[in-house]
């Protein structure tokens, strides 16, 4: 499917508006490829296209959303059709409406490689076999809970009546091992992969040792008594927790009342080592895009600016509330949903110590691997922050014994001030966030142990 | 109801399907309309509405299985798709087999009210009605935002072993969440109901109490303190949640986790898992609630199913594609998130039995400890058998009594040892919130519940010493 076709399909439900309405419509189409395998055979291979429209208009201040999981003309033209009938439930808002054009030009990203689609079918089992092959190879005791290979080429186009017109097709590929190790009274588990653009950028032995230390390393992990101590979150863990501190800082959750940072623009957030940037326009973070959900042009934002509270992510609506501009951060999750700001692609501003200064510098602390229950414990709008955890201690800078069964307790806004250390050692997971080592003083590590 | 696809075509689709001499094969179709509108900072922000419809085809030989789906329901889109899933998954068997096709058991069960013969307008009123009765509910509120969602997923499987069912899925939610601001800040709370049923969800519940019970809770924990830290007695409240089961054993129970070796529950059938006070059931026949339906994705019908029983593991969960390796039946735990992906061994509705003890006694006989009225979600680590729950509402044990309110926080504690130490089983079970489980990227919606409990064991994860 051709940028060009879906973005005839967007611009033909554009062309449907009605007089005094505004009319929005995004159109996706993607095929996804999906290998897992296990004991050196296919377990499953998945093959599919999907693609699908979602329609918003605003009639008089009044919003409605429709989408349709096909690209069948009919399904189209009906949700326009819902979408225009939702529209006279909504409250009317004087402020609602579809982004306007802000004339800045989108970042020239290289998001789509040719290289996947040349690849065979055959040439993505293999690369799923290798990998389960070089984690079994790697020590005795591993196990495999699953191994994926996923690929994905999508086009997307967006068309509005406000003269909103972009489109854009993207790669993506991953390799994922999740892998058990057995000890003598327990199993434990670690997990690593690889992402790139095409499948010649994925690391089958970088994914395999990865998931295999991570795995190996808690062996022998036991709990701990509670105490409060420094810790080192690793760069899978840092990621989540920037992913949920940038959410604060949407412009939604702070007009809203939502908002930790509401009304403290200018005032010391964070340590002054911290500086929080969402910048869509790097091309290595999985959530890279020149255009955002609205079709606006993506731009860094600071969030924290050496600890200061800098600035907040905005989507038309918002910045119309604020007096502000859309700083292209409106985030739709696929079609079926209406964009809202929130952060894209997340990342710390490099410190300058490596993984391995970060812990001589703790010193004595707990180095986490993965954290478990980041829905379930931590609240964005009160900052209370209690998560399971899993890592091994630092004993001198170095890694030490496995301490597993505990959580670690504080809240987002002490964590942002008791940051001591932040890492160069800077890692791109599939998520809306990047990752250093990223040192926190005075976190509760809450254990079972006597 | 029009089936989705008709018989003829259907046995078409499978012999494409079955033309690499696949062993077994599945054409899954969906047809899925939803609606939805949220009620946010005191404005109805907007109406959704959407329809998905398409057909998974499956085809599986030995241990391997092909997949592919399309949006496409015409029989020239479905034989392509038949022959892209059958090319992933070549056998040996026979080539060109044909299959009959006959009607399984009919499983469709009244619905009252179908949500899409109700306004759009009626829809909206019901969170207007919940904005203001959580406004009211104290001067501290200062956001509320309410949801109502409504579904119906009409699905229709038939597979190479002959069988053709259909069923006809409508669930109705409505959640309402509070913001409170106070001189400690800011803290929310949520209330939500959700049932396998229609429009009559709300002839049960009074949105105005939902709203009322939300604003409560963030009001409340505007005056909690930091939950405390480290080991601690634990008495969950009937009908808080029975997350703590889903996490603790129910995901280690799932067959296909089982069968990897990824859980600690592996190996144990017959043994002792869990205290004598424990009868745990995964039950999917449970009418009208959260995780209820007739068949599940694979068309077995719905199961009753013990799994734990005074104590000792009498059965895993299993869908059709383990179920098979192990020739034993499917008990009905075979569900996807849609026609767009695989199906695997999921949870319906997973509870505790009720016990003999009276709540009130459980209370007084805990001299210190936490009481949870109502939890949140969770997360297990079926391996290692190490689990999370939070907690939304919770408040400090003193003496026998319930004291001061706390602050959020998860719980973390190993499900074998956690099983092992209930002690204590109350009379008074009920099922808890509705919700959605994740499991390798799907969710699927589920139901939960407990009795008043007492467990020892647990793991606070809060900030105070």
């Amino acid at each position: 499917m051709t940028p060009d076709r879906i973005q005839a399909i967007a611009d033909q439900v554009v062309a449907g508006a009605a007089r005094g309405e505004s009319v929005e419509a995004v159109a996706t189409w993607s095929r996804d490829t999906e290998v897992r395998v296990y004991d050196g055979a296919v377990e499953a291979f998945t093959s599919a296209e999907s693609a699908g429209v979602g329609v918003r208009v605003v009639v008089e201040g009044r919003v409605g959303f429709a989408w349709a999981g096909t690209l069948d003309e009919a399904a189209v033209r009906d949700a326009l059709d819902d979408a225009r009938d939702n529209a006279r439930f909504a409250s009317a808002d004087p402020q609602a409406g579809l982004a306007d054009p802000d004339g800045v030009a989108p970042a020239s990203l290289d998001l789509y490689d040719g290289r996947l689609e040349a690849t065979g079918t055959d040439a993505k089992i293999r690369l799923a076999l290798d990998l389960e092959a070089a984690v079994v190879g790697a020590d005795p005791r591993i196990g495999i809970e699953s191994v994926d290979y996923s690929d994905q080429v999508a086009t997307s186009a967006i068309a509005s009546t406000s003269g909103v017109r972009a489109a854009s097709t993207e790669t993506a590929c991953a390799l994922s091992a999740y892998v058990l190790a057995s000890g003598e009274e327990e199993t434990t588990t670690g997990f690593g992969f690889s992402v790139g653009r095409h499948p010649e950028a994925l690391d089958v032995s970088a994914t395999a040792s990865d998931a295999v230390a991570r795995a190996v390393r808690m062996l022998g992990a036991k709990p701990a008594r509670s105490e409060r101590l420094t810790v080192v979150l690793d760069p899978w863990v840092t990621a989540q927790l920037i992913g949920l501190v940038a959410a604060v800082f949407s412009a939604d959750a702070v007009q809203k009342g939502r908002s930790l940072f509401a009304n403290r623009i200018g005032e010391q957030v964070a340590s002054p080592l911290v500086t929080l940037v969402d910048d869509p326009t790097d091309p290595r973070q999985w959530g890279a895009t020149s255009n955002d959900g609205e079709g606006i042009a993506t731009r860094p934002v600071a969030l924290i600016d050496s600890g200061v509270a800098s600035g907040f992510l905005y989507d038309s609506y918002t910045a119309r509330v604020a007096g502000a501009a859309s700083t292209g951060s409106a985030v739709r999750h696929g079609f079926k949903t209406t964009p809202s700001p929130g952060p894209q692609a997340v990342g710390l501003r490099p410190g300058g110590l490596t993984a391995e200064q970060v812990w001589a510098q703790v010193g004595d602390g707990l180095l986490i691997q993965e954290v478990s229950g980041m829905h379930s414990g931590v609240n964005p709008v009160s900052g209370d922050f209690s998560t399971g955890a899993e890592g091994v201690r630092l004993r001198g800078g170095e890694p030490a014994e496995a301490v597993r069964e505990v959580t670690i307790a504080s809240t987002l806004q002490r964590m942002l001030t008791d940051v001591v250390a932040v890492g160069n050692d800077v890692v791109f997971f599939p998520l809306e966030a990047s990752g250093v080592s990223l040192a926190v003083a005075e976190v509760t590590l809450s254990g079972g142990a006597g | 109801m029009p089936d989705l696809i008709d018989s003829e075509t259907l046995q078409r689709v499978l012999g494409a399907a079955l033309s690499t001499g696949a062993e077994w094969a599945e054409v899954f179709a969906e047809d899925r309309r939803s609606t939805g509108a949220v009620l946010d900072d005191g404005k109805v922000e907007e109406l959704t509405s959407g329809r998905d419809r398409g057909a998974g085809i499956r085809v599986v030989v030995g241990d391997s299985t092909g997949f592919a789906h399309t949006s496409d329901l015409s029989e020239a889109a479905l034989l392509e798709t038949a022959r892209i899933a059958a090319q992933a998954a070549r056998g040996a068997g026979e080539a060109g087999r044909t299959v009959q096709l006959r009607a399984g058991e009919s499983t469709l069960r009244p619905v009252g009210i179908y949500p899409d013969d109700i306004g759009k307008a009626r829809k909206v009123e019901l969170l207007t009605l919940a904005d203001q009765a959580a406004r009211t509910a104290g001067s501290g509120i200062t956001q509320v935002t309410a949801r109502y969602s409504d579904s119906r997923r009409r699905i229709q499987v038939a597979n190479s072993e002959g069988i053709v069912v259909g069923d006809d899925q409508v669930r109705t939610l409505l959640s309402v969440s509070c913001v409170a601001t106070g001189d400690t800040g800011m803290q929310t709370g949520r209330e939500s109901v959700g049932h396998t049923i229609g429009f009559e969800l709300f002839d049960r519940y009074d949105v105005e109490d939902l709203a009322a019970t939300a604003a409560q809770r963030a009001l409340t924990k505007l005056a909690a303190r930091p939950a405390p830290s480290g080991q601690m007695t634990v008495v969950i409240g009937s009908g808080g949640g029975g997350v703590m089961f889903h996490e603790a054993c129910g995901h280690g129970l799932e067959a296909d986790l089982v069968e990897k070796g990824a859980s600690v529950f592996a190996g144990r059938l017959g043994e002792l898992v869990a205290s004598p006070l424990v009868t745990l059931v995964d039950d999917g026949t449970l009418g009208g609630e959260w995780g209820n339906f007739g068949i599940d994705d694979e068309g077995h019908v719905a199961q009753r199913n013990v799994l734990i029983e005074d104590g000792v593991l009498v059965d895993y969960m299993w869908d059709g594609l383990r179920a098979r390796k192990e020739g034993r039946t499917s008990s009905g735990n075979g569900r996807r998130q849609s026609y767009q992906h695989l199906p695997m061994v999921r949870m319906t509705n997973t509870y505790l039995l009720g016990g003999s003890d009276s709540p009130e006694d459980i209370i007084a006989d805990t001299d210190s400890g936490v009481y949870i009225a109502h939890l949140g979600g969770g997360q297990v680590n079926t391996a290692t058998g190490d689990f999370v729950f939070g907690m939304t509402e919770a408040y400090l044990i003193e003496g026998g009594r319930i004291t001061e309110p706390l602050r959020e926080g998860n719980l973390i504690g190993n499900g074998p040892a956690v099983l092992g130490n209930i002690d204590a089983v109350g009379n008074d079970f009920a099922m808890g919130p509705p919700g959605t489980c994740g499991k390798d990227g799907q969710g699927v919606p589920v139901g939960d519940g407990v009795p008043t409990l007492r467990v020892h064991g647990l793991t606070i994860g809060g900030t105070a010493a």
